[in-house]
């Protein structure tokens, strides 16, 4: 329904063994029509959307992963469970609240969740801790494992049965400043369901990029300037401050940095909270001091951007196309010893982009023309894995097929390649709208009675790891469970009477022999091929292997041939044929 | 009185016989076999196994001597046939394999009986456990060949077994007994000789994690021993490397390194191509791919194995670095190398544009592999790790392998300078640490120097320090770079004046190193003119102290270099060149007579003279066997004199001279002290003139302690010698004791205690007595059945008369002797300012120490503070605070808490470094300290701590609570 060879409006739905799941519910940032929601008739035409859905789960507390969740559940109408970790829970509703008002308070939009849908929405989450087995009913079962990305971020399992499914979400394969990197154990899935966003990209490494960003911020503080940086609320916000903030502690600066007010100081609250979703780092020194709590950064008042001296700001939005972050670089545009760094990509259209791509002119609202003099610094903080980091996690987990979604077609077509070739694995990447089909060969588990065990165990050698043996029973299938137990046991179980059946040969040899001697030679020849077997010569002259009898006599037209007479029941049936096979080649000439 | 006096003596006889040890072993032989009879009689006394678990644990908790073992063995055996409960029957054979391995005791007499409860033995923890007393029996009697092929036989029969736990013992039973000599002698052996690694190689496919895992010890385990592997346990545990369990990985990383290490140079074949390449190379690549494994254990591991890879070719080293970087299927170039270019092009990086790292070339999408690349990237993966423990093992790696390389070196230089990042300090130290290492094979570019001296701004002094010293060695390749670092370094001594030692002493290297590039600075440094004259820098400005090391040390190799200086330069020189000649080398200015450096070019002639003259001191000296007193004595005042002073000139023998001047020392002391009229003197007189002989005794005896504790490298024939230098003071001090005291009482106790150190002088230095010959101690021994039943008085006047006669022994140099020193850096002991501080509470003082030749110090060295009121404390720094910068030195940096009652005015307290010296460490060297000498060492220093460091003043004001 969202994200198939697209990024933005993330939502998978998955049958899984008579199980279906809806994955994410996100909106889309470039759309302000229908299309900016996953259309939810594609699940069901027909019947409420409770019935159809077993759950819903929301990997990470982006917009383009929960956006849509109060629409869906309060204007379309869900109600069964909701799944999310705890940090997402916490913090999903300040962002749908943000995005509200700006949608309704600034936009005007009528038609639009309200905030009593998102309380209520909220109110059917249930919150999972990292790698919890939560039993959704008696057999559909998930367990969320740590993605990196932003705090709170998980990759999903869903396991029904034999066969699973991986869904990644945003996940990040290289550890930063506050998040650790993702991580799933050997669970060989059916399928893993992958993002893909830089699914052509292989990154430098990050030390660099950071190494850079603080010394530029240095440079420019120390010569006197103001360094702004235009971040959005969450994510990459927090991951700058740590860095800056861990810096001026190290190098003992005393330069002020300012953060502006409002959604993320709420957020910032939560990351206090949420130690144990960090990184090594501040897991282990939050004891001493929680990373959270900023010494160097405070917050930020409007008129502190007219202060004289040196400092650095981090505002929002992220891409300056608007509210406080346009008007601290209008302020400041002028002056050459100023530096703006963006952490990210920008839209084309905004401020942002313009001054990326080289323009020195600004045209503003009113005609104004600012000029740009301060210098304007593009660095990539994103906390997306990378190809090396995508094929890393496939080989972790081991999946019997991947499945991309959240990038680029184009891009995404390279991965898909490259996956199969190198893993040996199928790999789909469904547009939109699509649906894929994928075989699995469940294994089918069968009960066996102990009885019948212990007697095989007797009868052979001690088993052998990972060979294959073989069982005689009978296999009862009753109540949709498999059970494998002796024949004697099924008999009676089905009240079934025994048959005994009997089969005979006869093995034509040309002797001239008596059939005494014949029956002696055949026992002489048996007992030195069959080693392990109890091979007796009865005194009516039969001879017996086990409880196979052969019998020797004269064929009643040709004296010259005695035929032998092999006679086995069912149950000895590979040694019984063995035998025959054995006769039928005749026995060795013995001089005599 | 004569009859109870004898009675006395016949009891204090009997008392040391009773200390003997003979006696006390034969009273523990005879509780002996009583024990064991007990453990029997409790063991058919326990009702219920619990009970009889109950006393076996009781019975666990003593030792058994090597002689009962066997008794008790039977009787543990005896009830492990009765015993039904498994519990029971495990907790016995557990003992069993405790008792085989009691020393003294050879348990092949059990070895049967073991192999024969195994047979029966049906509970799998019980036979697990009884694997495992065979392999203490086996690892006990490894020389016997026969004990050994049978342990493996029973080992393999039970391979079969069922339970993970009787595999495992099994697996570890075949890696530590499989024969050795199997793969030499395969014929004679015949059948029984089994192939124990195509054994232990079936086992790693075994449906057990566990199991897998010990099977890959237990072949490790061979390769330890010294049995060659074979090539084709490569192939085997490169299956492993791919295992769900991080044990069995780990392990398998391991092993793989083991091979790659036997077989270099075999050639394996690349699958899926026809290609073939070095086993090594493979085992490289293998374990890179394994650094972005899923476990952080495994990573660690294999980020460590790597460094020891050091036959690796360098194609593949050089990949481990490069992390082919892409963006929309372009090829990007990194960072790195943009900045080396940018460097190359002459061209300062003006701040980036966005697009200015846009990938320009167009990738082959056939040829890009993301994932099996082998080494590709793997120390860049390893570096960015979330763990530390990781990051910390990729850096360690990287010096090894950079050691090795020099080519690799230049390489990773720019990863190791991005570590200086890194946010934990122990990664950024370790990598500033590995820089220093290799910094032989490297010149630092002028932007990574920029990068590395940005670091200078830490506020950490660890990482601080490490970069100084850094600096120290690196090679830095323009005269812009050498101005860089001095600003920055001056910068820094800014902002952290307690720098200013080390900031001194990283300059002067710098100076050393690059005489050439500092040369066009120095107009520009001194900030002369040629035509006129500037303003005189002020002398006691640090920074500018710290220019003048730079170009001082600059000029020594440099003579054009003076020319350039003025006159307040000249004379800055002189004044450097003696308050800080460490830094200051010794310079040929032209017109000047080397005023300042007028002893170097007199005692600086090579060692061998100084050497020399050394020991014909050394050998006048104990030539003199019996000259003259009085001749003696002067010729010893001379020796020490001498001795005292080429201590101080020549550094290299300073720890020697300074060794034999104090034994020398010792020796002159003593014979003073017998000298004395005073023996001749009735009684009462010479009550006060005792005082110098007992002053001696003591002083001998302190200086002896020295001897022993504050010199690193002194050997035992030293020690022999010193602690004989110390009997003959304790033998001066009892005679003079015995001289003044009255009554005879307590001559008693003392006489039987200096018998006793007698008798310990002996045992413990047994196999040195020869040596001794003609010594005090030599005759002491010949007497010493006569003294033991002779009185006191007697006793005393033998020793008199021993005393006087005993030779001068000669005390053999050893090969290198340092003595211990340190230097209090801080507090300096100059501040006026009293330190205030509320009475009661504490105050944290700062101590900043360096250490020279201290073995130990965590243990050893402690902090003394001496309050005016003659109150003194000792403190214990943590092992934390101790920082080992180099051989032979250590540094300490601690903090001490002060605190005392409220005082008038502020008055100085005084802080030293102690050393201390346990008994319990030289157990046979010190007992009397424990014994309790009395008073005469314990005065000052706290019992067994010897000072070895200037006490520094600080100036301290308890002020009274504020009501």
């Amino acid at each position: 329904m969202g994200a198939g060879q697209d990024v933005g409006r993330s939502c998978i739905l998955v049958s899984i063994a008579g199980k279906n799941v809806m994955l994410d519910c996100g909106m889309h940032m470039g759309f302000n029509d229908d299309r900016r929601f996953p259309d939810f008739s594609y699940i069901t035409q027909n019947g409420r959307l409770t019935d159809f859905l077993d759950c819903v789960i929301i990997s990470h507390f982006h917009l383009d992963h929960c956006g849509a969740l109060p629409y869906f559940s309060e204007m379309v109408g869900y109600d069964g469970p909701i799944y999310m970790t705890h940090p997402t829970q916490a913090i999903c509703p300040i962002l749908l609240e943000d995005y509200r008002k700006i949608a309704v308070d600034k936009k005007g939009e009528a038609n639009f969740f309200t905030s009593q849908m998102i309380k209520d929405c909220m109110k059917k989450v249930v919150a999972v801790h990292l790698h919890q087995t939560v039993q959704v009913d008696d057999e559909l079962e998930i367990k969320a494992y740590y993605a990196g990305h932003v705090l709170g971020a998980a990759m999903f399992q869903i396991k029904v049965g034999s066969e699973s499914v991986v869904y990644t979400g945003d996940y990040n394969m290289t550890p930063d400043r506050h998040l650790g990197a993702a991580w799933v154990d050997k669970c060989r899935p059916s399928l893993l369901i992958s993002e893909s966003t830089y699914a052509t990209t292989i990154r430098d490494s990050k030390r660099c990029r950071e190494r850079d960003f603080l010394k530029k911020v240095h440079e420019t503080v120390e010569r006197g300037g103001k360094v702004l940086i235009p971040v959005f609320a969450l994510g990459r916000a927090q991951e700058l401050c740590i860095l800056l903030e861990t810096f001026w502690e190290r190098m003992n600066l005393k330069v002020p940095i300012y953060f502006s007010t409002g959604l993320t100081e709420k957020a910032n609250h939560y990351y206090k909270l949420f130690i144990t979703w960090t990184n090594q780092k501040i897991r282990k020194t939050f004891v001493q001091r929680n990373m959270f709590e900023f010494k160097h950064i405070k917050a930020f008042d409007r008129a502190f951007a007219d202060n004289p001296g040196p400092m650095v700001v981090f505002a929002t939005p992220g891409m300056l196309h608007a509210g406080q972050s346009l008007q601290i670089f209008r302020k400041w545009a002028g002056n050459e010893k100023n530096m703006v760094i963006m952490p990210g990509y920008c839209v084309q259209g905004t401020v942002g982009h313009k001054i990326l791509s080289g323009q020195r002119k600004l045209e503003m609202e009113g005609r104004q023309v600012l000029e740009v003099k301060m210098q304007v610094e593009y660095m990539s903080f994103s906390a997306h894995a990378d190809a090396k980091g995508i094929m890393q996690l496939v080989g972790q987990a081991e999946p019997d097929s991947v499945l991309l979604v959240h990038g680029e077609a184009k891009k995404m077509e390279f991965l898909r390649q490259k996956i199969e070739q190198e893993f040996r694995v199928s790999c789909y990447m469904p547009a939109n709208g699509e649906t894929v089909t994928l075989p699995t060969s469940p294994s089918i588990p069968v009960g066996i009675s102990l009885g019948l065990l212990k007697r095989e165990m007797a009868q052979g050698l001690l088993p052998e790891a990972k060979k294959l043996r073989l069982l005689h029973g009978t296999l009862i299938m009753k109540d949709s469970s498999f059970r494998l137990v002796s024949s004697e046991q099924a008999l009676k179980e089905l009240g079934l009477a025994e048959h005994q059946l009997r089969f005979t040969c006869r093995v034509h040899l040309q002797d001239t022999r008596k059939e005494q001697e014949m029956a002696l030679r055949v026992y002489s020849h048996l007992k030195s091929t069959l080693q392990g077997h109890c091979v007796q010569h009865l005194p009516d002259g039969s001879v017996t292997v086990e409880s196979i009898l052969i019998q020797a006599a004269a064929h009643s037209e040709d004296p010259g041939t005695k035929v032998l007479l092999v006679s086995w029941t069912y149950q000895d049936e590979e040694l019984g044929s063995f035998l025959t096979a054995l006769l039928k080649k005749g026995l060795p000439q013995t001089p005599s | 009185m004569a009859a109870h006096l004898k009675k006395r003596v016949y009891e204090e006889f009997t008392k040391v016989v009773q200390q003997q040890e003979e006696v006390a072993t034969k009273k523990l032989r005879l509780t002996k076999p009583s024990k064991s009879a007990a453990l029997h009689v409790d063991l058919c006394k326990a009702a219920c196994p619990a009970d009889a678990l109950q006393y076996l644990l009781q019975f666990a908790r003593k030792p058994v001597e090597a002689e009962s073992v066997e008794g008790v063995v039977r009787i543990l055996l005896e009830h492990y046939y009765k015993e039904t409960d498994p519990s029971v029957r495990l907790k016995i054979a557990s003992l069993l394999g405790l008792l085989s391995k009691t020393a003294g005791f050879s348990p092949d007499c059990i070895i049967d009986d073991a192999i024969n409860i195994l047979q029966n033995e049906k509970s799998h923890q019980v036979l697990a456990q009884l694997l495992d007393t065979l392999l203490a029996i086996g690892t006990k009697l490894a020389e016997n060949q026969a004990i050994q092929t049978r342990l493996v036989d029973v080992a393999c029969k039970h391979l079969t077994d069922t339970s993970h736990g009787v595999r495992n013992k099994c697996l570890q039973l075949l890696g530590n007994l499989g024969s050795l000599e199997k793969s030499v002698t395969k014929d004679t052996e015949g059948l029984t000789a089994r192939d124990v690694q195509k054994i232990i190689g079936d086992y790693f496919s075994d449906q057990d994690p566990r199991v897998r895992t010990a099977a890959i010890k237990a072949m490790l385990q061979l390769h330890e021993r010294g049995l060659k592997l074979h090539q084709t346990v490569y192939n085997q545990a490169c299956k492993l490397l791919s295992d769900d369990y991080e044990q069995v990985r780990s392990a398998a990383v391991q092993l793989i390194w083991v091979v790659s290490q036997l077989y270099p140079e075999s050639i394996v074949p690349i699958p899926s191509s026809n290609e073939e390449i070095r086993l090594v190379d493979d085992a490289f690549g293998k374990i890179c791919h394994m650094v972005s494994d899923g476990s952080w254990v495994v990573r660690v591991q294999a980020a460590k194995l790597l460094g020891s890879m050091e036959q690796v070719s360098s194609h593949f080293l050089e990949q481990t670095l490069d992390k082919k970087l892409m963006s929309d299927l372009r090829r990007k170039r990194t960072a790195h190398e943009r900045a080396k270019e940018l460097y190359s092009s002459g061209e300062f990086s003006s701040g980036r544009k966005w697009g200015d790292d846009a990938p320009k070339e167009e990738v082959d999408t056939g040829a890009v592999n993301l994932i099996e690349s082998g080494a590709c990237g793997a120390f860049v993966h390893g570096l960015e790790d979330e763990m530390y423990e990781v990051r910390i093992a990729a850096v360690e790696a990287l010096c090894m392998l950079a050691q090795s390389s020099p080519a690799f070196a230049e390489k990773c230089l720019d990863f190791l300078v991005d570590m200086f990042n890194d946010e934990i300090e122990e990664v950024r130290l370790q990598s500033i640490h590995t820089m220093r290492k290799i910094s032989n094979n490297i010149t630092l570019r002028e932007d990574q120097l920029d990068t590395v001296l940005a670091v200078l701004e830490d506020s950490s002094r660890d990482i601080r320090e490490a970069l100084h010293e850094l600096l120290c060695c690196t090679n830095v390749s323009t005269k812009e770079g050498i101005h860089l670092a001095l600003v920055e370094l001056l910068k820094n001594l800014t902002k952290y004046p307690t720098d200013r030692d080390s900031i001194w002493k990283c300059l002067k290297f710098l100076g050393s190193r690059h005489p050439t590039l500092v040369l066009p600075l120095v107009p520009e440094l001194l900030s002369t003119h040629p035509f006129f004259d500037t303003a005189e820098p002020d002398m006691d400005d640090p920074a500018y102290i710290a220019v003048l090391v730079l170009i001082f040390n600059a000029a020594k190799t440099c003579p054009t270099m003076p020319a350039l200086f003025s006159d307040h330069t000249f004379r800055h020189y002189a004044y450097l060149r003696d308050s800080l000649s460490h830094l200051v080398p010794a310079l040929r200015l032209p017109g000047r007579k080397l005023v300042s450096s007028a002893l170097s070019p007199n005692i600086a002639p090579h060692e061998d003279p100084s050497q020399q003259f050394l020991q014909q001191s050394l050998e006048r000296v104990y030539s003199l066997q019996h000259l003259d007193p009085q001749g003696a004595q002067e010729l010893l005042e001379f020796t020490i004199r001498d001795l005292q002073r080429l201590g101080e000139l020549q550094s290299e023998l300073a720890g020697v001279a300074d060794f034999s001047a104090t034994y020398l020392r010792c020796q002159l002391l003593l014979i003073k002290a017998l000298q004395e009229k005073l023996w001749n003197v009735a009684a009462p007189l010479y009550l006060k003139q005792s005082d110098l002989a007992s002053a001696a005794a003591k002083q001998i005896m302190e200086e002896t302690y020295k001897m022993e504790f504050m010199y690193s490298g002194v050997e035992n024939k030293q020690v022999v010698i010193i602690h004989h230098m110390r009997l003959q003071a304790k033998a001066l001090q009892l005679i003079v004791t015995a001289r003044t005291t009255r009554g005879v009482d307590p001559l008693f106790g003392m006489c039987e205690k200096f018998l006793q150190e007698v008798d310990f002088f002996q045992r413990c230095f047994i196999a040195d007595l020869p040596q001794l010959q003609d010594s005090f101690v030599d005759k002491l021994l010949d007497l010493m059945p006569r003294l033991m039943t002779s009185k006191p008085a007697e006793v005393v006047k033998i020793l008199q008369t021993m005393l006087r006669q005993s030779a001068f022994l000669h005390l053999p140099l050893p090969e290198q002797i340092h003595k211990a020193s340190a230097t209090i850096i801080e507090p300096a002991g100059e501040s006026d300012n009293p330190l205030r501080f509320t009475s009661g509470l504490v105050v944290a003082l700062d101590v900043d120490a360096t250490l020279e030749h201290v073995q130990d110090p965590q243990n050893t060295v402690k902090v003394q503070v001496l309050y005016p009121d003659g109150q003194a404390q000792m403190i214990h720094p943590k092992p934390a605070d101790f920082r080992n910068p180099g051989p032979g030195r250590h540094r300490l940096i601690t903090q001490v808490y002060l605190s005392h009652t409220a005082w008038t005015e502020p008055c100085q307290v005084e802080v030293r470094l102690l050393l201390a010296y346990s008994s319990t460490a030289r157990i046979p060297k010190s007992p009397w300290i424990e014994g309790g000498e009395g008073p005469p060492q314990v005065d000052t220093s706290i019992e067994g701590a010897i000072p070895f460091s200037k006490p520094v003043k600080v100036y301290i004001m308890p002020k009274p609570a504020r009501r």
